[in-house]
């Protein structure tokens, strides 16, 4: 290896070894920390309208499906949905998670959605449970 | 080259299809100029076309055209290849070049203005007329040479984009500077629009033509001149309405008329493009 090459490969590792430990920081669960608590309480305006979870089941199908699963039981790589601490969430909290992302974790903001269909999205997760 | 590389990739899309499923392409949103702060999913690979047809009064017609393949590499880091090709009535279809570009994400929240920083490498010759962007002194003069000119063209661009989304609009702004490595002086542009569904809400029946698949919207581009000559002046400006039809588990269509606003400008330019993402490409290819 050529000396002068030997500091561009040195910065590089310690750039992609940097990037590793960042992350590796963000385990399961730490967003619902970071929600705000005005968001935490809001309430879905879709609540308990069965046609807001067939719209929201619509939606996790074009939208989640092929990383959480058609039925959000997971995949090899990402997480099952049917989980306690799914349950546990306020709607305002999936919300924000939907529309902010985990990016850290390797889930996308939804922002492009509209909030409508968030919320809606938001009314199916609640009827798997 | 250009057409029979560009009939490959279409035989090999339309190959790949049906074994795919397909999901709503972000990329540009539903513009094709201005960029907003929406990122492709990681491990989605999209293809999309890009064309551009004008009718300068003065030369031929021409029909330009760039084939993207974009990749999301992160959340925050997506990287995008173009492949840029023209025909040009009475004269030929040439390839004219590729681009590289890789736009980041600095925050990993949602904010009322969502930055966004994009790098691009630019290996075109003066023969291109995709149309990507509008700076520096662009104008129609541009589009009247022949052909046969290998002038090459490699460049450096560079974009801030700042983009907000609010009760179902988009707005995005970006601010382009660009510079030929050859030596040339900086070159300034910029690209404004808004865009929204025509439904916020998603209808509970599987339907292909609901209005929540129709994005309507319009776009504002055109040249900020270059470091020695900022503004406004001796360079070209576009209004343009986008219609963006999403399918589902399909395609995006989309379509966008634009008017010139001045002199240096196209009187008219019609924009066609089509999209399709492939999920989760890696895994798919790995067999996961």
């Amino acid at each position: 290896m050529s000396v002068k090459r030997f500091p561009l490969l040195l910065m590089s590792f310690v750039l992609v070894l940097g990037s590793r430990l960042l992350f590796a920081g963000a385990g399961d669960g730490v967003w619902v920390t970071r929600v705000p608590d005005k968001q935490r309480t809001r309430e879905n305006p879709f609540a308990g309208q069965p046609e807001a979870v067939a719209a929201g089941a619509k939606l996790f199908r074009q939208n989640c499906s092929t990383c959480h699963g058609s039925e959000a039981l997971g995949t090899k790589k990402y997480p099952n949905l049917h989980t306690e601490q799914v349950r546990a969430a306020t709607d305002g909290e999936l919300e924000w998670l939907l529309k902010n992302g985990s990016m850290k974790n390797g889930m996308p903001s939804w922002s492009r959605l509209p909030e409508q269909q968030r919320w809606q999205i938001v009314a199916f997760l609640r009827s798997l449970q | 080259m250009p057409s029979s590389g560009l009939k490959a990739i279409a035989v090999l899309l339309l190959l790949a299809s049906p074994l795919l499923v397909s999901r709503r392409a972000c990329a540009q949103g539903n513009y094709f100029v201005t960029y907003t702060h929406h990122m492709e999913e990681p491990g989605n690979l999209e293809f999309a076309t890009k064309s551009v047809s004008g009718f300068p009064g003065a030369g031929n017609a021409f029909w330009g055209n760039a084939v993207e393949m974009e990749y999301g590499v992160k959340t925050w880091w997506t990287s995008e290849l173009y492949l840029d090709s023209q025909t040009t009535a009475n004269e030929s279809s040439v390839f004219t070049g590729f681009r590289l570009e890789n736009r980041f994400r600095p925050l990993l929240q949602e904010h009322w203005i969502n930055p966004v920083l994009y790098a691009e490498f630019e290996d075109i010759n003066s023969a291109d007329k995709a149309l990507l962007e509008v700076v520096g002194h662009d104008g129609i003069a541009d589009f009247l040479g022949r052909n046969d000119r290998s002038e090459k063209q490699r460049e450096v661009e560079l974009k801030l984009i700042l983009s907000s989304n609010f009760k179902g609009w988009n707005l995005a702004e970006n601010f382009t500077s660009e510079k030929n490595i050859a030596g040339e002086p900086w070159e300034f542009g910029y690209a404004v629009a808004m865009s929204r569904p025509l439904s916020l809400a998603a209808s509970p029946k599987a339907c292909r033509f609901c209005r929540e698949n129709f994005t309507a919207g319009a776009e504002l581009y055109g040249g900020l001149g270059d470091r020695y000559s900022f503004g406004l002046h001796d360079t070209s400006h576009y209004l343009a309405p986008t219609l963006a039809f999403h399918m589902p588990s399909g395609p995006t269509f989309s379509i966008s008329p634009a008017t010139g606003l001045n002199s240096n400008s196209h009187g008219f330019l019609l924009r066609f493009g089509v999209a399709y993402e492939i999920n989760q490409v890696v895994s798919r290819l790995r067999g996961k």
